[in-house]
């Protein structure tokens, strides 16, 4: 046998011995491809290319939640936050553009709504949240009615927002309703409010944005979104804590708090949210009927063994954020996790980086940082004592660097 | 020469299930990729690339964000989330990504 030729037969033997001992059949299957998803999938295939992956996503292509405030403002455009699932496929990836309707622990399958199933080795979940609009009288009709809208997804309720603001009267007034904490991005609000101020000071000088916060005060960054306001939106934000929406009222465009009624032209209110369907189908919702607890070493759920969860949906650890930081990082938590079990390893636990910024005018933003480390003690992520915090102060350079975490975070998910 | 490469593509084949491998530099790293990137390279030109900096300046950089001798908007704050075995761990991962 030539040299060249027994290198030729090595390298096949290589790839059958390794494929017979080795775990390369196994399947993980991902469903929803948003930064938790996505990112569990591409780091999935980087990290064990022996591993199959299947991302199962109803939507063609991705829109981002951070950046759409500012399209609400006319600073960024629908375009501009939306991306396509090919990174994925240049990763290994398949992508099945699909619905799961439920999932089978004990045989390990998922079913879709095209009809078939996906069995798995390894299951994870990245749902996102879905909202608790029973809790808000005679939301969902008016919801229907496109008279009350929460585009706390960003999507076509986005669109339908930005629209309303652009056909709002100069002197009409905005309503801004916040649900109480927890919920998806804690400064979220607060730029929104920040970013329709901004464009109604810009567009529509007499017009007005009331906020109001199920909250007793603003829950992220509170420092600094304060003085924003009060240094640039004076005649334009007014900001009421303790102010629990419990009704809408469609025809008369009245929002009902628990002791009064506010009227207004346009009505922006977000209901409360809990984990999305699909992890309510699976049986994860472990707390409050409303999220999901998990194994911070590697995100599996503490209800239905070898289903991991994601992102916005989980019972976030102490001081943690549900922010797009975090699920992207959940994502490499759960899938070097997984790379581990599927490779007989004991999983190690991660430590972790949040950073979320917030942009309170076109050209300048502030921000909130955190890293997360494993308890064995206490058996959760706690952030590191002395280190994360908030911006010095609003400034461009934060804005700069927002840009680039949002389009960095973006490629590092999706990429 | 044929034996030495049979021994090899066995040990090969062998060790991910076999041996404890150490991805802990790995695993400290990829939450830098929500502002640095992915193995290290932004999307932007706005974020210093990390891949294939050499390790000793990174590593210097992070303690002087950690300490206060450099001044930051964030990496301060993040920096003293790191001890040094770990801020040489990043350092030399960094150092050998592609650019």
């Amino acid at each position: 046998m030539k040299r060249r030729d027994f290198l030729k037969l090595a390298g096949a033997a290589s790839i059958a011995g390794c494929a017979s001992s080795a775990p390369s059949k196994a399947r993980v299957v991902v469903i929803g491809g948003g930064f938790g998803g996505a990112s569990a999938a591409k780091y999935l295939r980087l990290w064990d290319p022996a591993i199959e992956v299947v991302l199962v996503e109803r939507e063609l292509g991705f829109t981002s939640c951070p950046i759409s405030n500012l399209v609400l403002a006319g600073y960024s455009n629908m375009q501009e936050i939306s991306r396509g699932y090919d990174g994925m496929r240049r990763h290994g990836v398949r992508v099945l553009h699909d619905e799961a309707l439920a999932v089978d622990p004990v045989k390990k399958t998922v079913r879709l709504a095209r009809g078939g199933e996906l069995s798995y080795e390894r299951l994870v979940v990245s749902p996102g949240i879905d909202f608790n609009f029973g809790e808000i009288q005679g939301y969902e009709a008016a919801m229907q009615e496109g008279r009350v809208l929460h585009a706390w997804k960003a999507g076509p309720q986005t669109v339908a927002l930005r629209s309303q603001l652009e056909r709002l009267r100069d002197g009409g007034v905005v309503v801004l309703s916040i649900p109480p904490a927890p919920y998806r991005c804690p400064p979220g609000p607060y730029e929104r409010a920040s970013m329709i101020a901004a464009y109604l000071k810009q567009a529509k000088p007499r017009s007005k944005i009331l906020v109001l916060d199920a909250n007793p005060d603003v829950t992220s960054k509170a420092g600094l979104f304060k003085r924003a306001w009060s240094d640039l939106y004076k005649d334009q934000l007014e900001y009421r804590g303790n102010s629990r929406a419990i009704a809408v009222d469609a025809k008369t465009m009245t929002v009902k708090l628990e002791v009064d009624d506010v009227k207004g032209d346009v009505l922006n209110v977000v209901p409360p949210h809990r984990a999305g369907d699909i992890a309510l189908k699976a049986g994860l919702i472990t707390t409050n009927n409303r999220w999901c607890d998990v194994d911070w070493r590697t995100m599996e759920s503490k209800a239905v063994k070898g289903v991991h969860v994601l992102g916005d949906a989980t019972l976030s650890a102490p001081a943690m954020p549900k922010s797009a930081s975090m699920a992207n990082n959940h994502a490499k938590i759960a899938a070097a996790g997984i790379v581990d079990l599927l490779n007989g390893r004991t999983p190690a636990p991660m430590k972790i980086i949040n950073t979320c910024y917030s942009f309170v005018s076109e050209k300048e933003a502030i921000r909130v940082s955190s890293v997360h480390e494993w308890d064995p003690g206490q058996g959760t992520l706690l952030a590191v004592k002395g280190s994360g915090g908030v911006s010095a102060a609003r400034s461009e350079p934060e804005a700069t660097y927002a840009w680039n975490w949002a389009r960095t975070i973006w490629a590092d998910s999706l990429g | 020469m044929i034996h030495r490469i049979l021994v090899t593509l066995a040990f090969a084949c062998a060790a991910p299930a076999a041996l404890a491998q150490d991805n802990s530099a790995r695993n400290l790293t990829a939450p830098c990729a929500i502002c640095h990137g992915t193995s290290g390279n932004p999307a932007t030109k706005d974020v210093v690339p990390l891949a294939g900096l050499p390790r000793e300046h990174i590593a210097s950089q992070m303690r002087a964000f950690r300490d206060g001798q450099r001044p930051a908007t964030v990496m301060h704050q993040i920096a003293k989330g790191y001890n040094d075995a770990q801020i040489d761990a990043m350092a030399a991962w960094f150092a050998s990504q592609k650019r």
